[in-house]
């Protein structure tokens, strides 16, 4: 017999109750070697933060493999892959981990280093789920497959910027620059 | 390089609410107002964290042994199973709950409702489903509460549930409730939902079956995620 789906629904504004992790923004532990900094804003239709969302991030390793029995090659050692970090009051969040590598792609190409990212937020019903490209990829995003769906202004939404440290990108829910969300 | 890769995840975008809804005000600067693009699962939407070992101990599963003393109200068991829509269970995935207290009131700074925090409740629960799917926390019947999105605007007692699956696209966050609860009607939330059957799955059975005599009642809430879309044979191991 098949059962349908439990439907989502929103987190709500009280989620770091159940959510908060001690170390959910950290991949690896701060000061780790070739660690980076990635983080950003979020922000609404009318261009104000977001205090009250949180951001859960999932990568590959610098080798570009997955923590997962699925991925044919195998595992990576001890690389959790996985952040969760809320934002502030000034609807900022940030990351610590290390740049993924290059992921391959369905047909036996090749995607450009990203993070997949799943958005929630009192106000929003369901996730929304966008990526996270690397600015200093501008070979490997002109080739990505998944940049390759969107044009110009909406694949610039999902690329994080090189800053000290690390890199910034803010998420825009609505409105002027608008980050491209997916379905998947 | 080929690689073999799972099957993708079906898609059940009509069980879903719209990421837009009138009825619900905060969601009117919040949604994405362009469409969203299709992506076809790659490997990185295949692929997810499998959390819990060491995040989790057996006394997180009892939200009413986490103080002290013991919280008031109503103590319930919660209870039900994991799975896919084929019945295939997901084992060990981590589960976290989140909820009110017994009058309706969040351990939170910004939860303003003046009712009483309950030094005893923190509103916490986590637990990793067993091999055949299953989950069980002890807690309190969460409260009704009032908010402001409408006049006079109440939630029906709910329980947050987060649950990872074993990929990124298998990730649900969602609510329970109560069955036969009178504010059904009026909660923009639980009706923003627009098939009837699906809102259905989001209410807990009562199941007389699992009540503890003298202790406890129970509720039964099974959480079915995305299936792969794949025939039976296709997802034996090592297939």
């Amino acid at each position: 017999m098949s059962r349908e789906t439990t439907p989502s629904q929103t987190v709500g504004p009280f989620f770091t109750i159940g959510l908060l992790w001690e170390d959910g923004p950290f991949v690896v532990p701060d000061g780790t070697e070739g660690a980076v900094r990635i983080g950003g804003r979020v922000l609404d239709g009318a261009g104000d933060p977001v205090p009250d969302a949180l951001v859960e991030t999932w990568q590959a390793d610098p080798d570009g493999r997955y923590d997962h029995p699925d991925d044919p090659r195998g595992r990576p050692d001890g690389f959790r892959g996985f952040a969760r970090c809320t934002t502030a009051d000034d609807g900022r969040w940030q990351i610590v981990t290390r740049k993924p590598g290059p992921v391959p792609a369905a047909d036996g190409g090749t995607q450009a280093p990203h993070l997949a990212v799943s958005l929630f937020a009192r106000g929003l019903l369901n996730r929304l789920v966008t990526r996270i490209y690397f600015g200093d990829e501008v070979a490997a995003n002109a080739a990505d497959p998944v940049l390759g769906l969107l044009d110009q202004d909406r694949r610039d939404t999902l690329v994080a910027g090189p800053v000290e440290g690390g890199y910034e990108i803010d998420l825009r829910l609505q409105g002027a620059r608008e980050t491209a969300f997916f379905r998947i | 390089m080929s690689l073999h890769l799972p099957p993708p995840y079906r898609d059940d975008a009509a069980s879903h609410p719209p990421i837009d809804f009138d009825g619900y005000a905060s969601t009117a600067r919040r949604y994405p107002r362009q469409p969203l693009v299709a992506l076809a699962q790659t490997l990185t939407e295949l692929t997810g964290p499998l959390l819990g070992d060491g995040r989790v101990q057996p006394s997180d599963a009892d939200l009413t042994i986490q103080h002290d003393g013991e919280p008031l109200g109503e103590r319930i068991i919660v209870h039900g199973r994991v799975i896919e829509p084929d019945g295939r269970p997901v084992a060990g995935t981590l589960v976290e709950v989140w909820q009110a207290n017994s009058a309706g009131r969040y351990f939170h700074e910004r939860d303003q409702h003046p009712a009483p925090l309950d030094p005893n409740f923190t509103g916490l629960g986590r637990c990793l489903t067993d091999g055949d799917g299953r989950y069980r926390f002890v807690t309190v019947k969460p409260g009704a509460y009032p908010w402001t999105n409408h006049h006079n605007a109440w939630r029906p007692a709910h329980i947050h549930f987060s649950v990872f699956g074993r990929a990124f696209a298998q990730r649900l966050v969602t609510q329970m409730y109560f069955p036969g609860d009178p504010l059904f009607g009026q909660d923009p939330i639980f009706n923003s939902v627009p098939d009837p059957a699906a809102r259905r799955r989001l209410v807990s059975q009562f199941d007389l079956e699992s009540t503890e005599p003298g202790w406890a009642l129970a509720y039964r809430w099974d959480i079915v995620l995305r299936g792969p879309d794949a025939t039976p044979q296709d997802r034996e191991p090592g297939a």
